[in-house]
This record gives C-alpha cells, sequence and structure tokens, in this order.
C-alpha cells in the first residue's frame, strides 16, 4: 500500500468534479473525513449526495479533481467499503434468507466455489452483532425496514470494512417500521468504523453526526455538525424553502414547534 | 399394468436416445428459469428462441444441422440482444420486441426464399421423438458445459441479480456476469430447440421455476425443485408424444401447467407449505 493517511484523513475529497453528459452534478467538492467519524451527507435531491458515493466506490469517474481513500483511487479502494444500497436498487424478487445475503459480503471475484462453507463464524458473528441471531434464516422480503438496514450493516461487517456507506437511508426505512438509523448504528456499536450517511433529515443533527457535508452539486459547507448549519448555509442548499426542512418529520410537518 | 406404460417405450433406442434428451432440457432450463423469473427476464428469454430462426434456415441451407448450428448461434443472438439493450434508448421491452419480432419474420422469408427444407412444425413445437446420436451428444455436451458454469458462478449471479450495485463495488466483473448469464441462457434455449420448439421453449424456462417457487421459501429450494419438475414435465411430455403421437413441446408445456395449477391450489390451501425452513 502506499501512503497510509496523511494527517489521519482517511477520505481526501480534493475538487471533485462529477460530470453527467453537460451537467455537472458535483462541482468542486472538497473535504477530509477522518478515521471514527460520523458524517451526514446533506442536500436537497439532486444534490449529489448519490453522486458523491458514486463517486467514492468508483461506480462513475471523476471529470476533475481527486478522491483518495486509504492514499487510493476509488477505484482500488472501492473493495475496502461497505456500501448500504438504496432499497428500491435491490431486486426484492429473489427470496433470500439473512444469511445468504450477509454472506455476500464474502463474495468476491475468485469466489467459485458454490459449495463452500468457510468462514460461516463470521457470517454467523455478524449477525449476532446486529441482533438479528434469530432472524438468521428468515426471508428477507418478512423483515422490517430497521431489521432489512441492519441486514446490510451486518453484510458489511463480514466484508470487514472500515470505511461504510449508507445512501438515502433513512427514505428506504418504511414509515411503519421506523427506527432512527443512527440509533440502530449506536446500538450495534461500529466504534472506529467510519460512517456516511446520505440523509433528508437535518434535525438534530449535531446530536448525531460528528460532522456534515452539505451538498447542493457544490460543497456548501464542511465541518463540525454543531457549527455548519447557519441560515445562511441553509439558503445556499435549499433556497428560500429552507424552513420547510426543519422538524420535518412523519406526521409532523410544522414550522419550527419544539425543539 | 401402469408400470409398463411408462418402461415399455424405452425397449427402442429412439425412445433412450429421446429420453436424454428430455432430461437434459427439462433439467437446464428450469435451472436458468430460477434466475429468469426472478429477473424478469421471461420476454427476452422468448425473444432469444425466436431470434435464432434466421441464423438456423441459413445455416440449415448450408447443410449443418440445428445441434451443430447452437452454439454459435447461442453466443451470437445472447451478445446481440445485450449490446441492443445497453446501448438504445427506446426502453428494454421496446427493444426486445423489435428483435423478436423482426428476426422471427426473416426467418421464414429466409426458409421460403432459400426453399430450406425444414419441418417447420417440429422447429416452432419440438420434436423429441426424432433426435439423433449427435443431437444426444450435442445436448449432453451443452448440458455439463452449462451446469459447470452455473455452480462455478452461482454465488456470482446471485450476488449480482440482487444488488448489482453492491457487487460492481464489491469487485465483481458484472458486466461479466451479465453475458455469461445471456450466453447460459440462450445455450439452454438452444439446446432445447428439438425438444420443446422455438415457441414453446418459454414454458419449460419459466414454468417449473415459477411452480417451485410458490412451493419453496429460499432460492436455492426453488431452483432445486424447478428442476424436479422439469424433469417430470419433459419425461411425462416425451411418453405423451410417444403414445398420442403429439409434438413434444406442447405436451411438456401442459404437464408443466398442470404441475404448476397443482402447485398454486397447494399454496392457497395451505398457505404456506414452504420447502426449506432453513438455509441451504
Amino acid at each position: 500500500m502506499k501512503v497510509k493517511n496523511k494527517n489521519k484523513n482517511l477520505i481526501i475529497s480534493d475538487g471533485c468534479c462529477v460530470q453527467y453528459g453537460d451537467t455537472l452534478a458535483l462541482d468542486n467538492v472538497s473535504f477530509s473525513v477522518s478515521k471514527g467519524k460520523k458524517v451526514a451527507v446533506v442536500g436537497p435531491n439532486g444534490g449529489g449526495k448519490s453522486t458523491l458515493f458514486n463517486a467514492m466506490t468508483g461506480l462513475v469517474p471523476l471529470a476533475n479533481g481527486s478522491i483518495k481513500i486509504y492514499g487510493e483511487d476509488p477505484d482500488e479502494a472501492k473493495k475496502k467499503i461497505g456500501y448500504i444500497p438504496q432499497k428500491n436498487l435491490i431486486n426484492w424478487n429473489f427470496p433470500l434468507t439473512v444469511r445468504q445475503v450477509v454472506e455476500m459480503g464474502l463474495i468476491e471475484r475468485k469466489t467459485l466455489n458454490p459449495f463452500s462453507k468457510k468462514n460461516t463464524q463470521v457470517v454467523e458473528e455478524s449477525i449476532n452483532q446486529v441482533g438479528l441471531k434469530d432472524e438468521i434464516n428468515k426471508n428477507v422480503n418478512d423483515l422490517s425496514g430497521g431489521q432489512l438496514q441492519r441486514v446490510f450493516i451486518a453484510r458489511t461487517l463480514t466484508q470487514g470494512s472500515e470505511i461504510l456507506l449508507l445512501d438515502e437511508a433513512f427514505s428506504a426505512v418504511d414509515v411503519g417500521a421506523q427506527e432512527d438509523l443512527m440509533e440502530i448504528i449506536n446500538d450495534i456499536k461500529l466504534d472506529g468504523k467510519t460512517i456516511l450517511i446520505a440523509t433528508h433529515d437535518i434535525n438534530n443533527i449535531e446530536e448525531k453526526f460528528d460532522e456534515v457535508i452539505c451538498l447542493n452539486r457544490h460543497c456548501c459547507a464542511f465541518g463540525d455538525s454543531s457549527e455548519v448549519l447557519t441560515q445562511e448555509v441553509m439558503e445556499e442548499m435549499y433556497g428560500s424553502h429552507n424552513s420547510m426542512f426543519l422538524n420535518h418529520s412523519p406526521g409532523n410537518h410544522g414550522e419550527n414547534d419544539g425543539s | 399394468m401402469g408400470l409398463e406404460y411408462l418402461i415399455e417405450p424405452f425397449k427402442y433406442e429412439f425412445m433412450i436416445r429421446s429420453l436424454i434428451t428430455a432430461i437434459a432440457s427439462g433439467m437446464m432450463l428450469p435451472l436458468l428459469g430460477s434466475f429468469t423469473i426472478n429477473r424478469n427476464m421471461g420476454f427476452m428469454a422468448d425473444a432469444m428462441a425466436h431470434a435464432t430462426m434466421p441464423i438456423i434456415a441459413v445455416g440449415v441451407f448450408f447443410g449443418f444441422s440445428i445441434s451443430a448450428l447452437g452454439i454459435p448461434a447461442a453466443i451470437l443472438v445472447a451478445l446481440f440482444l445485450g449490446f441492443v439493450i445497453k446501448n438504445t434508448n427506446i426502453g428494454e421491452d421496446t427493444s426486445i420486441g423489435i428483435i423478436f419480432s423482426s428476426f422471427f419474420a426473416l426467418g421464414f422469408v429466409l426458409i421460403s426464399l432459400l426453399n430450406v427444407s425444414i419441418n417447420l412444425e417440429d422447429l416452432l413445437f419440438g420434436q423429441i421423438l426424432a433426435v439423433s446420436y449427435f443431437d444426444v451428444f450435442a445436448i449432453l455436451t451443452l448440458f455439463i458445459v452449462l451446469l459447470f458454469f452455473f455452480l462455478v458462478f452461482y454465488k456470482q449471479l446471485l450476488f449480482y441479480s440482487f444488488d448489482p450495485i453492491g457487487a460492481q463495488i464489491r469487485g465483481l466483473n458484472t458486466s461479466f456476469l451479465n453475458y455469461l448469464f445471456l450466453i447460459m441462457l440462450s445455450l439452454a434455449i438452444i439446446g432445447s430447440l428439438q425438444t420443446v420448439g422455438i415457441i414453446l421453449v418459454l414454458s419449460m424456462l419459466i414454468i417449473p421455476a415459477a411452480s417451485a417457487k410458490l412451493l419453496s421459501k429460499t432460492f436455492n429450494y426453488t431452483t432445486i425443485i424447478g428442476v424436479v419438475f422439469g424433469v417430470i414435465s419433459s419425461v411425462s411430455g416425451l411418453l405423451l408424444s410417444y403414445y398420442f403421437n403429439l409434438p413434444s413441446g406442447p405436451s411438456m408445456a401442459l404437464v408443466a401447467t398442470g404441475i404448476f395449477i397443482i402447485c398454486f391450489i397447494l399454496q392457497k390451501l395451505r398457505n404456506p407449505i414452504y420447502f426449506g425452513t432453513s438455509e441451504i
């Protein structure tokens, strides 16, 4: 491996640009995340949250700038990233068990033996760690939204990923069984893992996250979660409707009541 | 007695040949069928079968047998369909539909223009009783190759089919897996043309797998039970074809549908009588 990590920064984005046709989806985005931080990536729809994750995992090429993870380019570093996809990108037709999905964390390009049962222990440990021991042989389609998140987190644990990317995590949880993903994450004790979550929910953000990246195609702001979300940043991100995004939860679309 | 009716036909050599072919088709189609139904690729599979018409027409005109044409035709069709779907932006369904109908039409026109001596009914509906030793050899080779690739890439294919983005990030070669599946599907389909025929190959591909899905809780069981249903359908279809002088494709398709109806009723009656409460 090359330079391990200069000044402890695990992820360094330096002027990163992503272009789809003529549109700039990400324009000159710079930030750096150090090990063990929990980072919220916020911004409006189309603001580039998913694109940023796609760029970090090498799914889309950079038009300009660079992203270094462990000092490597995304294409080389992507295997070290535990990625939790948006719910609608999964083909739920497949009747798979919790164990089978978690086992996928061990599948690599050179996995060619369909009957291999090695590493069962790793799989079972990961499932125990997310608290789904009793559901291990259940069909994933029979699980609640919160349990599904746990399954995919278990998959990243099996992979041994130090970096977790959760895309649109909150919207993937069905409202009926809504569980705060941060609670799940705190519950699972992912200490030491660096976690980036793309989220719409900016309420109480300073309690849940260490740092915030505000994206509206360009990086409006980046830094400590208690300081970043100023009125100017909110306006730059969401325009004049920024108040709509505060205190916004199921059944509560009100203005700044409470908190 | 009843058992004699099952055994008696197999004292003829041609029936043994047919039996081997029936079992091979009955296994390899549902094997891929379990992936096909969950990936909603039935229409694509049907198009593959129909798109082979012009290749068969030209091939037979130049004196090749359908079995000998199988592998190159399958690969050609799979790559072509895969490429067109990826590179047109008129929608997957539409591009498949255009290829499906235009190739099928071209096949008929070529057969007519070139005066190719093909029994159209056999080609469209299958004539398993007419398989030659070479056909048996060809389909068995196909079956073994297919089974090998299926087993070796089973885990990767499942990962890719369930979570394509996750698989890509994990470093799997998703574009290879995509084309591999298309080629395998196309090989199974073309290998089964003589058994089931162009029009009804779809039935043996998806009906046994769909019946199995009704009864099983896990994907691995769906695949295994689908294969069992496939073999039951193809062998029963063969016997029906022998006794009642029916084209083999429709006989097999109807047995498969019968099994599906039974599974459907069973599932409704004892919802759910799942096989496999644990993973395998």
